[in-house]
């Protein structure tokens, strides 16, 4: 399964199995066959699995560092921090798995039960589930290629028992890939509220996150709105510096020109990265940072904005 | 497309540099230029292959982002940043019809895409091949070592940020080098510190120390730690040479003492 021939058609295109480059493939019957093109049942089987789950938010970037770990732990323990609310954390970065570092989580392990995996609950409310949970060591790599990662993704879709949960929030690696194409296609089924948009300031940043914004009009992916992190720097004995200057006007400029909705603004503070680093919640360690009050507003826009979403039945999410 | 690579277009290309990180955002790519930049000034002929192909970012880091890629008998020129061809570029940036169009294939469309760059580029006479890579530990960072590998690559440049979420990833992707018996040349801890310009002060935005324990626990060289410096990325987006730019500037001596040692420990005709 690992050796596919390097101009493979596509398991679902019309040459699948028929083309000259299928000669020699390990995978070249069962393309033939045409199985390759039917629906995966799995998608059904994911389907079932959240309707159990209301709300299910992506967090993107197409360029990595940004913050979307740090955004998306902080979301979910904004949105956990009412007990009301079940909370699912679902880290699909199978490369460079942070979550549970973020989380506090690190070393726990995952369990299976007779309804499918169960996730780490680090509340009663919250709970999470990385791939970095099934790693033994911190040294250990996951060097796999793409359809082994999408198969370990479909499995976090289809096996972890998430239960009854408000909102699933789904951390993703940088780039527009496998992982990103794998989540939307096996989630079709399942309506995706939509994609929340981490960016920095330059347009570094902004050049990938262009790339992501259209990647998400592609495959019909709503865009709940984008957040500009490391925003500026204040620094502690004088005033405010612009790190990573918004040479081009930063994600405002971005959102205004591609009509998409610019979540907030939320500034470098050192104590952000201290805390993910402990694995702990900056909101509970430095409540009153300016980024905590940015942080906030963010989190309620983007519920205001999933209670406004009704889940559509078969009009569908998807490639 | 053939396989087998072609001898001929790496065979001018005295010394590979790989330059890798299992964590986004940390400077990969900063960290390339830059190296080129300075190997340049050093009077080395420098190619640069920016193998992310999702978030090609060196085009623009050299202000030669929208130029077109031309064939030739050998295949495809690399785009010249400078009148004097002293640096050379070839990025899936040069290939999109627009600039926001995104990338999106799964591995083996990359892995082929690889291929091709490290066969069908015609580098021509090159004392150092920087080959910047996206984050992470798949697809594009097997296709790149399989198809460098019968060329010897000098080794890899690992980049870091300080803190414990980034060494995190970074500790895996040493091990990628391991598994994949690519020599790490050492260690970068960029984004280390900020020097407040106002006032001197120093933060450490990003916390401290990461990338030397990272180093030492796992027995390979710590090249040096670069400062958050917004001069640094304000010459990448807009394109201006930093080195040549701002020597004063106190991203400077951490790099130029980064390229140094590639220069020592790689020494291309009498230095």
């Amino acid at each position: 399964m690992e050796e596919v021939p390097h101009d493979c058609p596509g398991v679902s295109s019309a040459q699948a199995g028929r083309g000259a480059s299928c000669q020699g493939c390990p995978n070249q019957g069962i393309c033939a066959s045409g199985a390759g093109a039917a629906p995966d049942p799995a998608i059904e089987e994911i389907k079932e699995r959240m309707k159990t789950v209301k709300h299910k938010i992506l967090v993107l970037s197409g360029k990595g560092g940004v913050g979307k770990s740090t955004f998306s732990a902080h979301l979910a323990h904004g949105l956990a921090e009412d007990e009301n609310t079940q909370v699912a954390l679902l880290d699909i970065d199978i490369c460079g798995p942070s979550i549970p570092k973020i989380m506090g989580l690190e070393g726990e392990q995952v369990h299976q039960s007779g309804s499918g995996w169960s996730p780490v609950f680090l509340e009663d409310n919250l709970g999470v589930m990385s791939v970095g949970f099934l790693l033994s060591s911190p040294d250990d790599a996951v060097i796999w290629r793409g359809p082994k990662k999408n198969g370990m993704i479909k499995q976090f879709l289809r096996d972890v028992d998430w239960g009854e949960v408000d909102y699933l929030i789904v951390d993703t690696p940088p780039g527009t890939s496998d992982e990103h194409l794998s989540a939307v296609q096996y989630l079709a089924a399942a309506h995706i509220d939509g994609a929340v948009i981490i960016t920095t300031p330059q347009e570094v940043s902004l050049q990938d996150v262009r790339k992501e914004i259209s990647f998400c009009h592609k495959v019909k992916l709503p865009i709940i709105g984008v957040v500009e992190n490391m925003s500026s720097f204040t620094c502690p004995k004088c005033q405010e510096s612009q790190i990573f200057p918004p040479t081009t006007g930063g994600a405002e400029v971005m959102c205004q020109d591609l009509k998409v909705p610019l979540l907030g603004k939320v500034p470098l503070d050192p104590r952000i990265g201290k805390s993910c680093d402990k694995g702990e919640s900056f909101f509970a360690e430095v409540p009153d940072s300016p980024a905590t009050l940015a942080y906030r507003s963010i989190i309620q826009r983007i519920q205001e904005s999933c209670s406004l979403r009704q889940p559509k039945g078969e009009n569908l999410v998807g490639s | 497309m053939e396989a087998a690579a072609e001898p001929g277009n790496l065979a001018g290309v005295r010394h590979i540099i790989l330059v890798l990180s299992g964590k986004g955002g940390v400077g990969k790519s900063t960290i390339s230029t830059e190296l080129a930049l300075a190997l340049r000034h050093a009077g080395k002929k420098v190619g640069i292959l920016d193998v992310d192909l999702c978030g090609p970012s060196i085009p623009r880091m050299l202000r030669v982002q929208g130029k077109a890629v031309h064939q030739c008998d050998s295949g495809w020129v690399p785009v010249f940043v400078d009148q004097e061809q002293s640096i050379s570029l070839m990025s899936v940036g040069f290939l999109l019809e627009k600039p926001d169009e995104a990338v999106v294939w799964r591995g083996p469309k990359k892995n082929a895409l690889i291929k091709q760059f490290v066969s069908d580029v015609a580098w021509g006479q090159l004392d150092y091949l920087v080959v910047d890579t996206p984050p992470g530990t798949s697809d594009e960072h097997m296709a790149v070592v399989d198809a460098l590998r019968p060329y010897s690559p000098l080794g890899a440049l690992v980049v870091t940020t300080p803190q414990a979420v980034s060494v995190g990833d970074v500790r895996r992707e040493l091990t990628f080098c391991k598994k994949v018996g690519l020599r790490v040349i050492g260690v970068v801890e960029n984004m280390s510190g900020f020097v407040c310009p106002h006032c001197a002060e120093c933060t450490n935005i990003f916390s401290r120390g990461g990338g030397e324990e990272l180093a030492r626990h796992a027995g390979v060289p710590f090249l040096g730690s670069v400062p958050l410096d917004p001069e640094l990325t304000r010459s990448l987006e807009e394109g201006r040479d930093f080195i040549q730019g701002f020597p004063e500037s106190p991203a400077f001596p951490a790099l130029s003492c980064i390229a140094q040692k590639i220069l020592n420990e790689a020494p291309v005709g009498l230095c």
